[in-house]
């Protein structure tokens, strides 16, 4: 009887831990699949690939970098923009909001990240890029002389991909950064206060207690951004080079793979491809990793960590 | 001048300015609205929901088998997702703590992170080059890797909802963890979990850069699982970077349809979870 029980104990954890461990199996298989197969443009290019600037698919000579450096810029820039207006966000719906409003205006920001990529992307092609457009175009010639706002006056560029890439991360990082205000002790607050502290002030220690999630809160945004890719394809331009400008149209490396991928005549060409899908996994996985270790340790109950001598400590981990 | 006074201010204008932050930001939100809205109205009619795409200039076109086809995709993704995931959470939640279970958030959150196009990438190496083939079951099999982190991310969080002392009824008993769980624990969870799963779904539907080399798209209706299949997303792209004036119309039409599910789908989630709420705290 004792046994019985104690065998369906048994095959209840392993029977559902065998599905669970389903999810750490796919995130492995995808890292395996997509070295599997850029094995031709992996050793062909080695390391060279990340730091190559041609990309030119009818000669066979392929680079990732102005790909790298479109998806590193964009997201960089975006992340300053839209990092303020979320953490701006996350601070008067947890700290300030009277209450009757927070419920819906959460609701609202957080209706941002359910507007599906490809509906920004329509709306970037026919609004938003006629307006950068004018914008660019009513720009002082005394500004043009600098690096970022040199070239034509095109609209579709790097301009309209960062405004389009804040506005889509904006929900994730203010989302994040409210949890994480959220589980900051009132006692912080109080204390701030008890001392004649303002507001702001008040907030300020509560920021200074959550500055780890919040670096994790724009971090995640940070991720998102890296692999955006409709949006960022219909409106950057998607020319593969490697200028400050704001206004150049330049690529990035998720919008090369939605544009080249089904066009990759040869092997080498879609290897290459599958290539920069695998750099842009390995990047986002870094980025997504630090965000989440960086968030969770900040959400984990705050324990009074005592002084451990030295031999104890050994014996612990032993 | 006086210190206290310009702390004061100082506090004031920040007060301002994060409030101002959020009409920053919904700023954007009500100009796509807006424009989803009054565009995607002026195109859609009927005809949009029965006919199959018509070629350039030739009025009537609509996307009838898009919609066919992101709902099969969807499908096809939730059939498999949807156990993985419950299981998955249901694991995570019951055994939190130990190695597996914290490898499995930790691979959930990850899994999440990765971006679509890359799993895009992934599903063509599995499933599309081996057997040369666009298929709606690649696209299927895209759709549900990125439903499964979701679904268990939520089914977690809910089951960890549940009361300790319900749990441990059962227990009393007699019960077996396996059988308090699915007797006990998730028909308490089930309202919750099953509203995660509809949104998780909603939102997806949405998705268009797994779909690109995967499902591919089709012209012509398709329920065939072994052929490439249209989906309303690809669809609108499709159109909205073609030269096309009937076929940007034909977008936005498409894109007024993914908000209004994506939005209906939001609205009733959260209309149910309040629902639940105030059943469990008794108001």
């Amino acid at each position: 009887m004792n046994s019985i029980f104690k065998q369906r104990e048994l095959g209840f954890r392993l029977g559902t831990g065998a599905v669970a461990f389903c999810l750490v199996l796919i995130v492995a298989a995808i890292g395996y699949e997509l070295v599997r197969q850029s094995q031709l443009a992996l050793a062909k290019f080695g390391f060279g690939f990340w730091i190559n600037d041609i990309w030119d698919p009818v000669s066979g000579e392929f680079g990732a970098r102005p790909f790298i450096w479109g998806t590193l810029y964009s997201s960089v820039l975006a992340l300053l923009l839209a990092g303020p207006i979320a953490l701006g966000i996350a601070i008067f719906l947890s700290e300030l909001c009277p209450a009757w409003l927070r419920t819906p205006l959460t609701f609202l920001t957080e209706l941002l990240a359910a507007i599906p990529s490809i509906v920004y992307g329509l709306w970037g092609i026919f609004v938003l890029v006629p307006i950068v457009r004018s914008l660019e175009s009513a720009l002082p010639s005394s500004l043009k002389v600098l690096p970022f706002f040199a070239g034509p006056p095109v609209g579709v560029g790097m301009l309209s991909a960062v405004l389009i890439l804040a506005i889509m991360v904006i929900p994730f990082t203010s989302s994040v950064a409210r949890e994480v205000l959220r589980a900051v002790p009132m006692a912080q607050r109080e204390a701030a206060y008890a001392l004649g502290a303002t507001k702001w002030e008040a907030i300020q220690a509560a920021l200074f207690y959550a500055r780890t999630g919040i670096v994790g809160a724009v971090m995640l945004g940070f991720g998102r951004a890296l692999g955006e890719t409709m949006a960022v394809t219909m409106v950057i331009g998607n020319n593969p080079q490697i200028s400050l400008s704001l206004l150049a149209p330049q690529y990035t490396m998720a919008a090369v793979l939605a544009n080249e991928f089904t066009e990759a005549a040869d092997e080498l060409y879609l290897d290459a491809l599958i290539e920069v899908g695998l750099v842009l996994f390995i990047i986002t996985l870094f980025v997504n990793a630090g965000s989440r270790l960086l968030i969770w340790n900040m959400n984990r109950p705050a324990t009074v960590r005592k002084p451990v001598p030295a031999a104890a400590a050994v014996g612990a981990s032993a | 001048m006086n210190y206290d006074a310009i702390r004061r201010f100082r506090s004031t204008v920040v007060v301002w300015l994060s409030a101002l932050a959020v009409v920053v930001a919904l700023l954007p939100l009500a100009a796509i609205l807006f424009f989803v809205l009054s565009r995607g109205l002026l195109s859609l009619n009927f005809a949009f929901f029965t006919n199959l795409p018509a070629p350039v200039g030739e009025p009537g076109g609509g996307m009838a088998n898009a919609i066919i086809g992101t709902l099969m995709l969807i499908g096809i993704g939730a059939l498999f997702a949807v156990p993985i995931g419950v299981i998955s959470g249901v694991y995570a939640a019951e055994f939190a703590g130990t190695k597996l279970a914290t490898a499995v958030q930790f691979a959930a959150d990850t899994l999440n992170g990765v971006p679509s196009i890359v799993i895009g990438v992934f599903v063509y190496g599995i499933a599309v080059l081996p057997v040369r083939q666009f298929s709606a079951l690649a696209g299927g099999l895209a759709l549900g890797v990125m439903m499964i982190p979701i679904i268990t991310r939520t089914t977690e969080e809910l089951v960890k909802l549940v009361p300790m002392s319900l749990r441990e009824g059962a227990l009393a008993l007699g019960a077996t963890r396996g059988h308090a769980t699915l007797s006990v624990v998730l028909p308490a969870a089930a309202p919750g979990i099953i509203t995660g799963i509809v949104l998780a779904l909603a939102r997806i539907a949405g998705e268009t850069a797994p779909l690109l080399f995967t499902a591919f798209n089709n012209r012509f209706f398709s329920t065939s699982l072994d052929q490439p299949i249209s989906s309303l997303t690809v669809q609108v792209f499709t159109y909205a970077i073609s030269p096309y004036e009937d076929w940007h119309r034909q977008a936005w039409a498409g894109a007024l349809v993914l908000v209004m599910l994506v939005l209906l789908c939001s609205i009733l989630a959260r209309v149910a979870t309040r629902r639940l709420e105030r059943l469990q705290t008794g108001h």
